[in-house]
């Protein structure tokens, strides 16, 4: 077990020590998430009312963007500097480095969305105290890590990378997206966790299917 | 040469004597076979559509539109499932045969599912006085076609044949795991829209007898079709492979003869 561990919190620890110290990637992602939310404002040109009835879906589309631009940088700094075929060549297995690669973007995502979560409850004025709600967002983020880093990891080798990874990853994770948004306005609106019926079990079996499947679909996307 | 006399010939006569069609070179030729049986079916399907089948009571004529829709539909996921099924194949083969199968089921599926929006859009404007309406259905159909176009997509960008093929497989696989996925996820997503009074053939209650036999057999014929276009865009990849074989060879000889002098 330790052995197929150890190689994931190596890769997980580089990525997070790399974004440590250029502070690139969770900066913009900050400000793209808080403009997002800005445009939504004037776009919706919103009352009260309407702001409470479309927050999840607010909500939802800054962390989904958010995380489509963390997802492009997931495996580009990987190709352009020959770190892909080195991780390759060493005896990690192609599940570990999926898992490492994963576990990274989705612990950007999660401080990202940490950070977003009470900008985002004082503009949109809701209460983000809440398990329910820290729970769905941990399991929708999961989902996205996973999927994003898989259909990264192939539209890095192609042109187009930026318009093509969106275009492949949205249809895939709109489950996760439903899931999210319903889930958040039920917890929004005071719901325990067991009022939150399907949704939860919904994020939790996508993310338990795709977790078995895009570890195999990755070793078998990135052989030469 | 041989081999070009025997392929004028045969195109020669394929167009003047129909027989050709169905039996090349002395054996029997599956692919014209189907066709011509498609032909068939598809001649007697119009017929029955149109004169055949009753008018609905409540819609009318435009109510026939169905016999067009649901086929459509249906016969898509059949090949969606193909090209589950081939992407696992080749995943694990290796074989070449496998990722045409895929990518040709895979592209005549998107043109009948893109055919069934359209024919369900036709139909739902004077039904429901609506082009589109975000009911369960429709949003599983649509992210369906979006699925399967992005595969197409991704296959056309990737940087190579055999990537194609890989990246190809990964989305075929991934793609039909995510349907089963959205289906049960959007049947639980309550619906913000009305249900429309008059739904597809599952939605309402009892249908005629006539109708019902209308529908299986315009199925059957829809089902030849996609067979058919499926095998005929498979011969398609064969020959475009032989095309780049034949150019590869033409290429090395030519490097040949340039660095024999």
């Amino acid at each position: 077990m330790n052995e197929f561990l150890r190689p994931i919190g190596v890769l997980l620890w580089k990525d997070i020590l790399l974004e440590l110290r250029s502070r690139e990637l969770v900066i913009s992602l900050l400000v793209f998430g808080i403009v997002v939310v800005v445009v939504f404002n004037f776009a919706l040109n919103a009352t009260p009312q309407l702001v409470t009835a479309v927050t999840p879906g607010i909500l939802w589309v800054a962390f989904a963007f958010s995380g489509v631009l963390a997802m492009n940088r997931a495996f580009v700094r990987e190709k352009e500097e020959g770190g892909l075929d080195g991780l390759l060549l060493s005896p990690i297995s192609r599940d570990s480095i999926f898992l490492g690669k994963a576990a990274a973007s989705f612990i950007f995502m999660l401080m990202v969305e940490a950070v977003l979560l009470p900008v985002f409850a004082g503009l949109l004025n809701f209460s983000p105290a809440s398990f329910s709600l820290v729970l769905t967002i941990v399991l929708a983020t999961l989902g996205f890590a996973v999927v994003g880093t898989l259909f990264s990891a192939i539209t890095v080798q192609t042109r187009s990378r930026e318009i093509l990874l969106p275009v492949l990853f949205f249809p895939v994770i709109l489950p996760v997206l439903v899931g999210a948004v319903e889930a958040t306005k039920q917890s929004l609106g005071g719901e325990t966790l067991v009022g939150l019926g399907h949704w939860l079990p919904l994020l939790g079996a996508f993310d338990a299917l795709f977790l078995v499947i895009c570890p195999w679909l990755f070793s078998v996307v990135v052989e030469e | 040469m041989a081999g070009t006399d025997n392929i004028s010939q045969t195109l020669y006569e394929s167009t003047f004597r129909w027989s050709h069609i169905i039996r090349v070179d002395g054996r029997m030729n599956l692919r014209g076979c189907l066709l011509v049986l498609t032909g068939i079916l598809m001649l007697i399907n119009l017929y029955m559509i149109f004169m055949v089948a009753p008018t609905d009571a409540v819609l009318g004529h435009v109510q026939r539109i169905f016999y067009f829709h649901v086929p459509l539909a249906i016969v898509s996921f059949a090949a969606f499932l193909v090209v589950f099924i081939a992407s696992i194949a080749y995943l694990f083969k290796r074989d070449a045969k496998w990722d045409k199968i895929a990518h040709s089921s895979a592209e005549v599926g998107v043109i009948f599912i893109t055919l069934a929006l359209i024919t369900g859009m036709i139909w739902a404007k004077p039904v429901w006085n609506a082009w589109w309406l975000w009911t369960p259905r429709l949003t599983t159909t649509l992210i369906l076609w979006l699925i399967y176009v992005a595969y197409l997509m991704i296959r056309s960008y990737a940087p190579s044949q055999s990537k194609a093929a890989i990246y190809g497989a990964a989305m075929g696989i991934i793609g039909f795991a995510d349907v089963l996925v959205v289906y049960f996820s959007v049947q639980w997503w309550p619906g913000i829209h009305p249900t429309p009074v008059v739904g597809p053939l599952a939605a309402s209650g009892s249908l005629d007898s006539t109708m019902r036999s209308v529908l299986l057999f315009s199925f059957l014929t829809f089902l030849a079709l996609l067979t058919y276009l499926i095998m005929e865009r498979i011969a398609l990849h064969d020959t475009e492979e032989r095309v780049r074989k034949i150019r590869f060879s033409l290429r090395r000889a030519r490097q040949d003869v340039i660095s024999g002098d």
